[in-house]
């Protein structure tokens, strides 16, 4: 059981992620809001807790990898980071300006802690596969995590590599799919179904699990079971709700890229210290 | 340019019921007209470009015209092979369609920007590729598209492109557009840059050089033509592109000039052949990768005086 204070700090951490999200966004003018915020718990309990990672060292051959293979989710990514030390958050007010080093979609060249360059939707279970494959045959007991889109799971190049981590029983290898129901042209379900989810990954030879993305007791607890069966990959399908944390844009479709007038840049600032104000 | 392309072919499918909209979940905000007047001939595929183009493909075989359509590399690379042995080979009549090619998502990274397509797109046989520059070539370029019988690609622009032409124009595929006549060099354009080429001939114009400038909407077929007539009656011929400078608009023009000999000083000025790590938003990379008119006449200016 996770302990009251332990989660409250992850709370804590969880809100400094939202704060770095919208101070890239007031930076930029403009993002991928919805996907960032629907992760934030999620990738602050990666880098907070699950991975082990040193960001002092982000080339550590040791170190556990997380993929984002829904590059436009870069913006959760970017706080994180930040948030964790990797980079100072002052890079955070760059995004947008000319020769920054925060592009849309993450380039791993141009930041430490960016471990592949995503951007076009359906090729980092790929790689996340290969770097798990990599690592078993260098002996190494690091692990790769994947996190992806609930839309991005339309594209059948998942399923090859899904199939493939089934059939090389990748257990080093564990997906976060994003469960947060929409995709830029609607509710996921209604544009191309993915359902039965979970029994999709199974049938590639995966165990799965299926958490709260917004509950860090869930989360710890699913993620600290993996991998879930010997000799399996691990898929956690993580119900969260797109653009957590700010109420008028939960759940809704127009929030997938935010270009915010004024007075909903305030508004989002207030809700976050709304959040904060109930943290106490 | 993109909501003047919607806005056309929506118009053109009033009239002609065959034309169908395959999509992968892109497009919203521009496509709603289309999608709501026509739900049966609308479909989207979700994310899932190989699909999108594979449908296409077997709905135009039952002989209707599908427009694929997305951003950057997602209704091309992404689906490559969909293009080569499912819409070429078939000679099947699929219309492919991209928003905002070479930079024009700038700061959103390597992965949308659209930088090989017109090489890849033409290396393809039986496609025609066309890249219009302005809205009114945008508009012509809707209704050729569709006229036409067989694979086309449409590099569509992205904004509120500039006018390139002052008055109505006569827009054929595979015939370019004289946009300006001179006799000391010819600037070949394709696509939006060709606006940035037109600028570059005014400051020629000014520094006492007559530039010829070429709208060349359409890379293939190329107006072969029209390259000999420039190599024949201007000393020296330059290539505009928003892309790689390798095989696109320069490599096109390249074979024709070497082909026909006679050595005409040539330039290629397009991006180098290399990922675009740098971040800012279009017309910043424009440039900072030497499309500033500026440049483009003094490389030019460079080409005529031999010192290049
Ligand atoms: C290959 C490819 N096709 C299309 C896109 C454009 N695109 C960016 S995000 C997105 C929707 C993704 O939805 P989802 O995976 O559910 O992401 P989330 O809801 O978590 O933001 C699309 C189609 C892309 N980036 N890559
Ligand atoms: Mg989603």
């Amino acid at each position: 059981m996770l302990k009251a204070a332990e989660e409250l700090e992850l709370k804590r951490k969880a809100l400094q992620v939202r704060r770095n999200i919208l101070r890239l966004i007031k930076a930029g003018k403009a993002g991928h809001v919805g996907g960032a915020l629907s992760m934030a718990e999620v990738l602050t309990a990666l880098y907070f807790r699950v991975m082990k990672i040193d960001p002092a060292r982000p080339d550590w051959p040791e170190r556990d990898r997380l993929v984002v293979s829904a590059g436009h989710k870069a913006l959760v990514l970017y706080a994180a980071l930040a948030a964790r030390g990797y980079f100072e958050e002052k890079l955070l007010d760059t995004y947008g300006s000319l020769g920054c080093r925060l592009p849309g979609h993450p380039d791993m060249h141009k930041l430490p802690g960016v471990e592949a360059s995503t951007g076009a939707l359906g090729h980092g279970l790929s790689i996340a596969g290969g770097m798990a494959l990599g690592l078993r045959l260098s002996g190494l007991p690091s692990r790769v995590f994947v996190v992806m889109g609930d839309g991005e799971l339309a594209e059948g190049s998942n399923w090859e590599a899904a199939a493939a981590a089934g059939h090389h029983k990748l257990e080093n290898l564990v997906v976060i799919v994003d469960r947060n129901g929409l995709q830029i042209s609607g509710p996921t379900v209604e544009v191309m179904t993915y359902e039965p989810l979970e029994e999709r990954w199974k049938a590639f030879g995966w165990a799965t699990r299926r958490m709260n993305g917004h509950d860090f007791g869930a989360i710890l607890k699913t993620l600290g079971e993996t991998p879930f069966e010997r000799g399996k990959p691990s898929a956690i399908v993580a119900d969260t709700v797109k653009s957590k944390g700010l109420p008028f844009a939960e759940g809704k479709v127009e929030y997938h890229y935010w270009k915010p007038p004024a007075e909903e840049l305030a508004q989002a600032e207030r809700d976050l210290a709304e959040i904060e104000r109930t943290l106490g | 340019m993109r909501s003047l392309f919607n806005k056309v072919l929506l118009d053109i499918a009033e009239k002609n019921d065959r034309i169908y909209m395959v999509l992968a979940d892109i497009g919203y905000g521009e496509i709603e007209g289309f999608a709501e007047r026509f739900p049966d001939r609308f479909f989207n595929v979700g994310v899932a470009e190989q699909n999108m183009t594979g449908v296409a493909c077997g709905v135009a075989m039952e002989g209707n015209i599908a427009v694929t359509y997305s951003i950057a590399n997602f209704p091309t690379l992404r689906c490559l092979e969909q293009i080569r042995n499912d819409v070429c080979y078939h000679k099947a009549n699929v219309k492919i369609v991209i928003i905002g090619g070479g930079l024009a998502y700038g700061a959103l990274g390597v992965s949308h920007q659209a930088t090989e397509d017109l090489a890849i797109m033409r290396a393809l046989p039986d496609m025609v590729v066309l890249a219009p520059a302005d809205f009114a070539e945008a508009e012509a370029a809707v209704h050729a598209m569709i006229a036409h019988d067989g694979p086309v690609y449409y590099r569509c622009g992205y904004k509120k492109e500039p006018a390139l032409h002052g008055g109505p124009i006569d827009f054929r595929i595979g015939r370019a557009i004289q946009v300006r006549d001179g006799s000391d060099l010819t600037l070949i354009g394709t696509g939006t840059i060709t606006y940035r080429a037109f600028e570059a001939a005014g400051i020629l114009e000014s520094q006492g050089v007559k530039a010829r400038v070429l709208s060349m909407h359409t890379v293939k077929p190329l107006d072969r033509e029209a390259v000999l007539a420039a190599a024949r009656e201007t000393r020296a011929v330059v290539t505009v592109e928003e892309h790689n400078v390798l095989g696109g608009l320069g490599g096109a023009v390249a074979e024709v000039l070497a082909e026909a000999g006679g050595g005409v000083p040539f330039l290629r000025v397009g991006l180098p052949d290399s990922y675009i790590h740098l971040v800012g938003s279009h017309n910043w990379l424009l440039d900072h990768y030497g499309f500033a008119p500026q440049a483009i006449a003094a490389s030019a200016r460079r080409l005529l005086e031999g010192r290049q």
